[in-house]
C-alpha cells in the first residue's frame, strides 16, 4: 500500500497524542472501533464552557496508518473551533485532506465517529451537571 | 549491512547463483524441447530435464519417475486433489483437509464442493496442529483423499504427517501434502510420510518461480490422476505442455544445494530465529508466538504484539520487508484466517507479524529488526488506547465496543 506523504507526516509526528483527565467535566471521551477489528481510536476534548470553543484536543489509535493519520488531523483541526463548527467535520474532509484510498475510508469513519462521541460525551456531562444542580436546589428548597 | 532487510522467506526467496548459473544455459545455447526425440537439441534439453527429476527426487526420498513437474505448487495442489477427485469419483466423493491449509488447496476444495464432492475441514488445536482423533473420526467408507499441508506457511507449524500418513494408509485413502514451506528445509521423506502426492515449488527453495513439481506415488499403491491440462501427454500424461526447461534445471540445481546444505542452514536457522526471539522477549512485554514452539520450521517465527496493530507495525519499520495477519494488509479486509483459527482472539491476529529467514539472513540483521521493532512497538504502545487502558487495569475482554 503506498500511503501519501500526509499520512506519512501524520504518522512519523503524531499531533497531539495524550490524554486529557476524562473525570474532568469540561472534557469530552470518544471511544469507538474494536480490537477485533483493527482498530480503536480514542479523542478527546476540552471545552470552555464559557465560549463553547475546543481549547485543547488529544487521541491515543490502534490502528493502521491511515488510522492514526486521520485523528491525529481530526485533533489539529478541533482545536479553536466551538463545538457546533466541529460537529460539522466529515469524513469526508479527511479523505480529501489526507488523500485516502477507498479501502481506507473506514478510517476517516472512524475519525467522524470518535469527534462525535467525544462532543456528546461532554455534552452529556454538562447536562449531568446542570440537571445535578437543578436536583440540588430542590432538595436545598424543602430544607430552608 | 545492505537495506531494506528481507525478511519474508516464506513468501519466495532470491534465486541461488549457483541455481542461476545452471539455468542460463538453457535458455539459449541449449534450447531444446525436451520432447524432440529425434535431434540433439532435445536429447540435451531431456537430459538436463531428467537429471533435474532425479536431483529433485533424491531430497525426498522418491523415484524420479515420481516426480511430475507443474508451474508450479498452486498448480501442483489442483492437479493432486482434482487429479484424485475426478480418478476415483467411483469409489468416493469425500476429502479431508484442515482450516490452515493454504488457499490453493483450501480454494481448490471449495470449488470441488460446488460440483458436488464433500469436504471435512478440520479445525487446529491451539498449537496449530491437527487432532489425530479428529482425523479418525471424520474418515468415512467415501472418502478418498486426505490432504494435510507439512508446514504452515504462516506459523511455521510442523503437521504430524507420519502420523496421518500412517492413518491413510492403514484405512486405505490417499494422502496429500503440500509440502511447500518444508521441502529443502527440513527433512522431508515421501517413504516415511506415507504420502502418496506431495506439492513443491521451487522459488520457495532458491529456485526460479513459475515452476514446481508434484510427487506421485508409483507403487503400494500406483496412484492414478487425471490429468487437468490436456494436450500431448507429457509427464506420464499426467500434465501436458512443453517443459519449462530452464526453470526444471533450476529447481533441479535448488533441489541438490538445499540437500547438501541442509543440516548447516538449520542449525544456522534456528539459532538466528531464537536469536530474534529472545530479544525481542527480552525488550518487550506482552508478545505472543503464535503456533506451537516445538512443531515448528527453524526459519519461522510469527509473533503478535498486543495492542499494535500489524499494518502500523509494518509502516514503521518499512526497511525491513516482513508480512504481518492484519486485515490491513490483506485484499480481504479479514485477519489471517489461520490466525483465527488458532482461536487466540482477532486482536492478536491484527497484531502479528511473521519473520521468514533464510540463506542469506545475518546477525546483524536480526540485530537491527530487533532494534527496529523495538522502538516502533514502544512508540505505538504510547499512542495505543488499548495499551493505556490495559495499565489502567481495564480487562479489554469485558469492554462494550462500538463497531461498525
Amino acid at each position: 500500500m503506498a500511503y501519501s506523504d500526509k499520512v506519512i507526516d501524520h504518522y512519523e509526528n503524531p499531533r497531539n497524542v495524550g490524554s486529557l483527565a476524562k473525570d474532568d467535566a469540561n472534557v469530552g471521551t470518544g471511544l469507538v472501533g474494536a480490537p477485533e477489528c483493527g482498530d480503536v481510536m480514542k479523542l478527546q476534548v476540552k471545552v470552555n464552557p464559557e465560549t463553547g470553543v475546543i481549547d485543547d484536543a488529544k487521541f491515543k489509535t490502534f490502528g493502521c496508518g491511515s488510522a492514526i493519520a486521520s485523528s491525529s488531523l481530526a485533533t489539529e483541526w478541533l482545536k479553536g473551533k466551538t463545538v457546533e463548527q466541529a460537529l460539522a467535520i466529515k469524513n469526508t474532509d479527511i479523505v480529501a485532506e489526507l488523500s485516502l484510498p477507498p479501502v481506507k475510508i473506514h478510517c476517516s469513519v472512524l475519525a467522524e465517529d470518535a469527534i462525535k462521541a467525544a462532543i456528546a460525551d461532554y455534552k452529556k456531562k454538562q447536562d449531568e451537571q446542570k440537571t445535578g444542580a437543578a436536583a440540588g436546589d430542590t432538595h436545598a428548597q424543602p430544607t430552608a | 549491512m545492505k537495506l531494506p532487510i528481507y525478511m519474508d522467506y516464506h513468501a519466495t526467496t532470491p534465486v541461488d547463483p549457483r541455481v542461476l548459473e545452471a539455468m542460463l544455459p538453457f535458455f539459449n545455447s541449449h534450447f531444446g524441447n525436451p520432447a524432440s526425440r529425434n535431434h540433439s537439441f532435445g536429447w540435451e534439453a531431456e537430459e538436463a530435464v531428467e537429471r533435474a527429476r532425479k536431483q529433485v527426487a533424491d531430497l525426498i526420498g522418491a523415484n524420479p519417475k515420481e516426480v511430475i513437474f507443474t508451474s508450479g505448487a498452486t498448480e501442483a495442489n489442483n492437479l493432486a486433489i482434482k487429479g484424485v477427485a475426478e480418478m476415483y469419483r467411483e469409489k468416493g466423493n469425500h476429502i479431508i483437509t484442515c482450516v490452515t491449509e493454504h488457499k490453493a488447496v483450501i480454494d481448490t476444495c471449495k470449488k470441488l464442493e460446488k460440483q458436488g464432492a464433500r469436504v471435512t475441514y478440520l479445525p487446529v488445536q491451539k498449537d496449530g496442529r491437527i487432532s489425530l482423533e479428529d482425523l479418525r473420526a471424520a474418515i468415512t467408507e467415501k472418502t478418498i483423499l486426505i490432504t494435510i499441508m507439512t508446514a504452515n506457511n504462516e506459523i511455521g507449524v510442523l503437521q504430524p504427517i507420519e502420523e496421518i500418513g500412517a492413518i491413510a494408509k492403514e484405512k486405505g485413502i490417499l494422502f496429500h501434502t503440500d509440502a511447500v514451506q518444508a521441502v529443502g528445509k527440513v527433512p522431508f521423506d515421501v517413504n516415511k510420510a506415507k504420502a502418496d502426492l506431495v506439492s513443491m515449488s521451487a522459488h520457495k527453495m532458491y529456485g526460479p518461480k513459475g515452476v514446481g513439481a508434484l510427487y506421485v506415488r508409483r507403487r503400494n499403491p500406483r496412484v492414478l490422476l487425471a490429468e487437468q491440462i490436456s494436450g500431448g501427454g507429457h509427464e506420464r500424461g499426467m500434465r501436458s505442455g512443453t517443459l519449462n526447461v530452464p526453470g526444471i534445471v533450476g529447481f533441479g540445481k535448488a533441489a541438490e544445494l538445499c540437500r547438501l546444505d541442509m543440516s548447516a542452514d538449520t542449525e544456522r536457522l534456528s539459532k538466528l530465529r531464537d536469536r530474534l526471539n529472545e530479544k525481542l522477549h527480552k525488550n518487550l512485554d506482552e508478545i505472543y508466538i503464535n503456533g506451537s514452539q516445538e512443531h515448528r520450521l527453524p526459519h519461522n517465527l510469527n509473533i503478535s504484539f498486543a495492542y499494535v496493530e500489524g499494518e502500523s507495525l509494518l509502516m514503521g519499520i518499512n526497511d525491513v520487508a516482513v508480512s504481518s495477519g492484519s486485515a490491513c494488509t490483506s485484499a480481504s479486509l479479514e485477519p489471517s484466517y489461520v490466525l483465527k483459527a488458532l482461536g487466540a482472539g482477532d486482536d492478536l491476529a491484527h497484531s502479528s507479524i511473521r519473520f521468514g529467514l533464510g540463506r542469506w539472513t545475518t546477525e546483524e540483521e536480526v540485530d537491527y529488526v530487533v532494534d527496529k521493532l523495538t522502538s516502533v512497538v514502544r512508540r505505538l504502545r504510547e499512542m495505543s488506547p488499548l495499551y493505556e487502558m490495559v495499565k489502567e487495569g481495564v480487562d479489554l475482554s469485558k469492554m462494550q465496543w462500538v463497531t461498525h
